[in-house]
């Protein structure tokens, strides 16, 4: 009897781990040959929003604290690494200065605008959360006068890119005589940190912290007779998934260049909510699809445009326009026949599943 | 006997009524400590209020010496006070091994570092909850239903999975609201089997409930509460004898 | 002293109107414990939908009196809005009054995403004027005016809330719903269509709404596919205010929150030495709501719950 040691479990593993990450490696050359620059950028975008939608799912997913105002955390992450790094204050300190400090800021912020929530039932805590969320908007816009400390509704920009030494994000570079662009650098960057994030959220979900989040969500004064401390727990939801928001916004800050109060309204807010409810509440696979489909598609849309002028000759209806009422319609449709999201994890499904029947 | 649990005057109100009258009583380290009366006595009032949950008006509750009136839930928890509830509250999407698991959050420590970085102490203190929530399991006979949902246990099944979740948390006291509660005669006799069993490991019982067979056969020592008022305290012998006693459940006042 | 009526008339007139569709929410809330989100933009269809009708017949007959003009788009938008509450509940909220907590104001936020963008597909992105078909006149009192638009809203609102007192507490209708909001089961347990009265809150609730949408509208001289947003977020806060599930509360909340925005613009420059503006208006809704939840959650008139373990 042949004695070859069976490698046949570990084996396929390994291989999609290593077909995964390289196809991951090439996606901005295999995006920028087969669909143009600008869908690069938008994978640039898309990596932000995953990060986004894993912060959220903390709150929402894990905890179980619907928070309609998690952009806050979005644009202060954003805010800091423009007054740090922009001609506004004069100051321009490094990236990897600046985004950690963002990020702990937000944290910070997530659990000063946590504490007056804990003791909030599901609406009313989502309702608040909202009136947090458009408050930060509109301080935001009227912060000019009398000392201009956000530009109002301008805005910031000529933000610094994302630099290490002479060494710019925004400039392309040549290895081995392939050019790297701005956007497909920015792309391994944003990977990179995406991976970390859900690396920490996998980790956090599976721990005892994890456990504890999901027994606050079920449960909460059960949670709390089984001795948990329901009050610090639900802050530290907050204050990581402000984190992760907060690091998002500082990378929307340096990739952009330009940021202003617009960027961060409650419809940023509903459509990361969006991300994490039609992918799959609480499941990071999940997440990561909701945000990817709901930041790829609106884009598909716009090629119905160009349908339209072939089709009819003129466009009746503008497809920016059409996003959020199908965001709006989404919503409703998934609550309705596919309420754990379209890749929800098993528990997930069963909880929607009998409350149906 | 040592008092493990000591309550004086306690009094609570709400709005106008008065659901708890200077109640005092103690129960023994070691002893089924039973809590009997008619409905509305204020029975569960009175364990709401020292699991933390309500706040006592007047009066001291402590826990060895440890005092508990004022506390939030997870510090009599973690005092040793663990408790069941009278309608049962499982987190009805973990499995049981999590339910069980979470029983042992107020003894672990690790946090997000330790989480995230799965550093050597953390797996260690993983590794021991897995294995003490296991033989909890096992011992309350749930050990196939390890990775069963708690909601689709059995009835039976989730009054002891909450029992093994309470244990987890290693308690010197265990509070019981109506254990028996929509049981069989067989299941009220394996209950009642367990929680001899408990006390034989040194764990101290304390329980409201209703039937009154399953108290008198297995309780060392009553506390018989009606409206808000305690009427009588001591073995089963004494209280069920006590004519007050006797008035509260069947409305005579003579005898 | 000298803004002080002023703002004292401007507050109360708001303030009618945001308790008119506060009690659209405080009334679908004391049933189902559901935020119907989407009220707010039922609010803008009545404005919308009126206008339409409004902006149509004053141009096609500029001799119709403006109180005509008026009423035939109050019976336009009024039944329309009940249909969309109807529809909405129907559709939307129904199938899913035994889902968990979060699937029903999940929904709610979609369907106002949906009618909002509707409305924007519909009549476009621009502000839609409300035509000068109304009495402009202004009268002078104690050296604040009050316009005729403004006497009117007040007028109609306090008819209005006393109809739909007597409603609930003298009709079977009435009685029926206040049953439901104490108790679902108890009261279908008692006869009552528990699905009717649901309907019957949504239709009632829209009604409202229609008409608070075309007196802002008139109010304001516009009325914008957004408008519904923040109005309907500053009714909700009022609803909270004043005790949400409370009939009374609402009203009350409603002008509370009205004086509170008139008297805070008016004299945040002052109280602020200059450093806030008047353009922080919105935000006083926000704040009152969170200071409400926070510190007082049953509200003004609302009863203390305690959840029992």
């Amino acid at each position: 009897m042949s004695s070859v040691p069976s490698l046949n479990k570990a084996q396929p593993r390994w291989l999609v781990f290593g077909l995964l990450a390289l196809g991951l490696a090439l996606l901005p050359f295999l995006v920028d040959a087969g669909l143009g620059r600008s869908w690069v950028r938008l994978l640039d975008l898309a990596l932000l929003y995953v990060m986004l939608a894993l912060g959220l799912n903390i709150v929402v997913g894990y905890a179980g604290l619907l928070d309609l105002g998690y952009v806050a955390f979005y644009a202060l992450g954003a805010y800091v690494y423009a007054w740090l790094a922009s001609p506004h204050f004069g100051l321009h300190l490094p990236f990897w200065v600046i985004l950690p400090l963002g990020a702990m800021l937000a944290g910070m912020f997530g659990v000063l605008l946590g504490t007056p929530t804990l003791r909030l039932r599901g609406d009313y805590l989502a309702i608040v959360t909202l009136g947090f969320g458009e408050i930060i908007r509109i301080f935001l816009n009227n912060l000019n006068a009398p000392v201009n400390i956000t530009n109002g509704p301008q805005g910031i920009n000529l933000i610094d890119p994302v630099r290490l030494g002479s060494f710019s994000l925004s400039q392309p570079h040549e290895v081995f005589g392939y050019t790297f662009t701005g956007v497909h650098l920015t792309y391994y960057l944003f990977l990179l940190l995406t991976l970390a994030v859900i690396f920490i959220s996998m980790r956090l979900e599976n721990s005892r912290i994890g456990r504890a989040w999901v027994a606050i969500r079920e449960d909460e004064i059960a949670a709390a007779a089984t001795g948990i401390n329901t009050r610090n727990l639900k802050l530290l939801a907050f204050a990581m998934g402000a984190t992760f928001g907060g690091l998002a916004g500082g990378l929307f800050a340096s990739f952009q260049g330009f940021i202003s109060p617009e960027s961060f309204n409650l419809m940023e807010s509903i459509m990361i909510l969006c991300m994490i409810v039609l992918g799959g509440m609480g499941h990071i696979p999940g997440v990561i699809f909701g945000a990817l489909l709901l930041t790829l598609l609106p884009e598909v849309l716009r090629y119905t445009g160009d349908w339209q002028r072939n089709l009819f000759g003129q466009i009746y209806v503008d497809p920016a326009d059409l996003r959020m009422l199908l965001f709006g319609l989404a919503l409703v449709a998934v609550m309705l026949y596919r309420p754990a999201g379209m890749i929800p994890s098993a528990r997930r499904r069963q909880e929607f599943a009998d409350a149906k029947g | 006997m040592r008092a493990l649990l000591t309550v004086s005057g306690v009094s609570k109100a709400f709005g106008g009524l008065q659901a708890l009258s200077d109640i005092s009583l103690q129960v023994h380290r070691g002893e089924i400590f039973g809590l009997i009366g008619p409905n509305g006595a204020g029975k569960t009032t009175l364990f709401n209020a020292f699991t933390g949950l309500y706040t006592i008006d007047r009066g001291e509750i402590h826990l060895n010496d440890t005092r508990l009136d004022g506390r939030k839930p997870h510090q009599v928890l973690q005092a040793g006070l663990a408790r069941t509830f009278q309608n049962i509250r499982l987190f009805a999407e973990m499995t049981a091994l999590e339910n069980v698991l979470v029983g042992r959050h107020a003894r672990t420590a690790s946090g997000v570092v330790g989480a995230v970085l799965r550093l050597p102490a953390t797996r260690r203190e993983e590794a021991d909850s897995r294995e003490r929530a296991h033989a909890l399991l096992h011992r309350m006979g749930l050990a196939k239903h390890a990775h069963r949902l708690a909601k689709n246990l059995p009835y039976g099944d989730q009054r002891r999975l909450e029992i093994a979740r309470a244990l987890a948390t290693e308690p010197s006291l265990l509070a019981l609201d109506e254990p028996a509660a929509g049981m069989n005669k067989a299941e009220r006799t394996a209950l009642r089997e367990l929680l001899l069993q408990l006390q034989a490991d040194g764990l101290t019982l304390l329980l409201i409930e209703h039937d009154v067979k399953l108290v008198m056969g297995l309780c060392t020592r009553l506390a018989v509460l009606d409206y808000g008022v305690k009427i009588a305290e001591g073995t089963p012998d004494v209280v069920s004898r006590d004519p007050r006693v006797i008035a509260a459940y069947l409305g005579d006042e003579a005898l | 002293m000298d803004i002080f009526l002023q703002q004292l008339i401007n507050g109360l007139v708001l303030g009618s109107v945001y308790a008119l569709v506060a009690l659209g929410y405080t009334m679908v809330y004391g049933i189902l414990e559901l935020i119907n989100f989407a009220h707010g933009e039922i609010t803008m269809m009545g404005a919308m939908v009126s206008l339409a009708v409004i902006g149509a017949l004053a141009l096609a007959a500029p001799g119709l009196p403006g109180v005509l003009i008026l009423g035939a788009g109050l019976a336009v938008a009024i039944p329309v809005c009940m249909a969309l509450g109807l529809l909405i509940e129907r559709v939307a909220y129904r199938p899913l009054r035994h889902a968990p907590r979060l699937a029903p104001l999940i929904t709610a936020i979609g369907v106002s995403i949906i009618l909002q963008n509707i409305a924007m597909l519909i009549w476009g992105k621009q502000y839609i004027p409300f035509p000068a078909i109304l009495p402009q006149g202004r009268h002078e009192i104690l050296g604040a005016s009050i316009s005729d638009t403004q006497i009117a809203i007040l007028v109609l609102a306090v008819l209005i809330m006393l109809a739909l007192i007597l409603v609930v507490q003298k009709t079977r209708l009435g009685r029926a719903m206040r049953a439901t909001a104490q108790s679902r089961q108890v009261a279908s347990l008692m006869g009552v269509d528990v699905n009717r009265v649901i309907a019957s809150t949504f239709v009632i609730g829209s009604a409202l709404a229609a008409v608070a949408g075309v007196m802002v509208s008139a109010y304001y001289g516009l009325a914008h596919y957004y408008m519904g947003f923040l109005l309907g977020l500053k009714a909700f806060s009022a609803a909270v205010l004043g005790g949400i599930g409370n009939l009374g509360g609402a009203m009350l909340g409603g002008l509370l929150l009205g004086l509170i925005e008139s008297f805070g613009a008016g004299y945040i420059g002052d109280l602020t030495g200059g450093f806030l503006g008047s353009h922080y208006q919105d935000v006083f809704a926000f704040f009152v709501l969170i200071a409400v939840l926070v510190f007082r959650p049953q509200g003004l008139l609302g009863a203390r719950v305690v959840e029992r373990a």
